[in-house]
């Protein structure tokens, strides 16, 4: 593929569980080095989406591109960052095993069977180091407090040495204080890879992505500037309290229930 | 206890010596994957493929008298009726949209109905009870063997591929996405934990071997702060309950497997209770 080729490309894209649509004739394009946030109300197709570009999920009719090869090709260039509650809070493991997973899927022997070298353990170390979380490497994921728990699991992301970063509710247990932290960390990446994530958070998304994408089924793209309450308003369908904190930066919509 | 030793010092009664091997074989092989069962909840997964077995073990009998093949031993059915079992239930639970848990039932059911129908078909006497409750005066020499074996399949599989285990029990989704073919290392770990069933099918039988699985994982879980750690502690716990419950049977003429798993149950509450009493505030 070309530098210039968007990383990510949805042409026409549908998509339903059973009957009902979930997603209709998206199109959608992301260029290299863009940070862009999708939002919208729970159940309007934001985690599919994402699945759509992970392929996870096969669109019933359109296109997904992702470096120009399908999905499932491009998976090893992408870091993913799920929601950190799917996870089983007492699992016996630590921090660094948790991260050193981004090492699997080496080409070889050894990657094959998931045994990790020096520069995977480096390369951890380093990604733990990136987040601020590199002093709990040997302690057990089940102490941790939200926000830890999902700054692990964006160094396990990133360890993966991705081009595309993907994910999904970054803030939704980080308080504002790491919050801050968070939108440095993640400009600081935008430098050297492509930033998607879904958050229900618009007060950090206007601080840090170039353009919103919002999803209720359809998809409507915003440039992050132009987040206003009546953009909102159309993709959450109906009642959105704004609460404004200064005249400059930050406007919030409240989540939804 | 001093009953116990002079048994197994006489040559003999090799009787008790072959149980306390046959148990300390099979404690390896149980910690290792109860641990992986616990932590990836699948305990009623493996309870039905436990339970699957007695279909092969009353095929295996059948065929032997009612068809005259000498070498189909019990336990050959056993390892296949389990392998068989662990597979058709791995797909039930990875594609089945819904009611994945009626479905598995069915299967559990089946298998063991199916076994009961074949024995009470098998000409000559054979008691099920040897089978669903365990017998120790069962265990050959050969069955020894046989518990190496596998012991030494299980433990080097999951020697060589402990990091894909972790991170499929741990994240099935984000293994996926590096690549890992997250079906086939799950179907694996169920064909494991079917062959581990099938070690202590003599010793404690199909109703209670799941007690031996998840028990000693279960209190180790309590301790451990990694996966490793949990294995060798859970290994180390099950050959104390299998080696206690073989002691205390002994002198008291009581059935073994019964005595192992009320010992690995009560350990557990205890354990269960008393972390709780110590550290309310974890949750």
């Amino acid at each position: 593929m070309s530098p210039e080729g968007p990383v990510i490309d949805l042409q026409g894209v549908s998509f339903a569980y059973d009957q009902a649509p979930v997603l209709e004739d998206v199109n959608l394009s992301v260029a290299r080095r863009e940070s862009i946030c999708i939002v919208g109300p729970n159940g309007g197709g934001k985690t599919t989406l994402l699945k759509l570009i992970l392929g996870l999920l096969n669109p019933q009719s359109g296109r997904v591109e992702v470096f120009g090869q399908t999905p499932r090709r491009a998976r090893l260039r992408v870091g993913y960052m799920p929601q950190f509650y799917r996870h089983d809070p007492q699992f016996p493991i630590t921090v660094t095993d948790i991260v050193l997973m981004g090492r699997l899927g080496r080409p070889g022997l050894a990657g094959w069977f998931g045994w990790y070298d020096r520069a995977d353990r480096r390369a951890a170390r380093d990604a733990l180091a990136e987040v601020g979380m590199d002093s709990f490497a040997g302690r057990p994921f089940s102490e941790l407090s939200g926000g830890q728990r999902q700054r692990v699991l964006i160094a396990r992301a990133l360890c993966c040495q991705p081009d595309l970063l993907l994910l999904d509710e970054p803030t939704a247990y980080v308080d504002t204080l790491i919050e801050a932290r968070l939108v440095e960390i993640l400009k600081e990446l935008n430098h050297r890879m492509t930033i998607v994530m879904v958050s229900h958070d618009l007060g950090f998304v206007s601080e840090m992505v170039q353009r919103v994408v919002c999803v209720n089924r359809r998809v409507l793209v915003h440039p992050a500037e132009a987040i206003s309450s009546e953009a909102i308003r159309e993709v959450y369908d109906g009642e959105v309290q704004m609460v404004r904190h200064d005249d400059v930066l930050s406007q919030r919509g409240s989540r939804d229930e | 206890m001093s009953e116990l030793f002079d048994a197994l010092g006489d040559p003999d009664f090799p009787l008790m010596r072959h149980a306390l091997f046959a148990g300390v074989l099979a404690s390896v092989a149980f910690g290792v994957m109860g641990t992986y069962v616990v932590t990836r909840r699948i305990s009623y997964l493996a309870a039905a493929i436990a339970h699957c077995v007695l279909g092969g073990i009353g095929a295996a009998l059948y065929c032997q008298a009612a068809l005259g093949l000498a070498w189909c031993q019990p336990m050959y059915g056993a390892v296949a009726a389990a392998l068989i079992a662990a597979l058709i239930i791995g797909l039930v639970s990875l594609y089945a949209r819904q009611r994945e848990d009626t479905v598995i039932g069915a299967l559990w059911v089946i298998g063991m109905a199916g076994g009961l129908l074949l024995i009470a078909k098998t000409p000559g006497y054979v008691d099920p009870m040897n089978y669903l409750f365990g017998n120790i005066l069962l265990i050959s020499r050969h069955d020894l063997w046989l518990a190496a074996g596998l012991d030494v399949l299980v433990v080097g599989l999951v020697l060589l591929l402990h990091n894909k285990f972790l991170a499929v029990c741990f994240d099935e989704q984000f293994t996926e996405l590096r690549g890992v073919r997250v079906k086939c290392h799950y179907l694996l770990l169920l064909c494991l934990t079917a062959l581990t069933v099938v070690l202590l099918v003599r010793v404690v039988g199909i109703v209670m071997v799941i007690a031996l699985l998840t028990l000693p994982a279960a209190v180790a879980g309590h301790f451990s702060q990694t996966l490793r750690q949990m294995m060798v502690l859970a290994v180390l716990f099950c050959v104390v309950f299998v080696t206690a419950g073989l002691g205390i049977s002994y002198p008291y003429d009581l059935p073994t497997g019964p005595v192992i798993v009320v010992l690995a149950g009560a350990v557990y509450l205890a354990v269960a209770v008393g972390c709780r009493l110590l550290r309310p505030h974890r949750t």
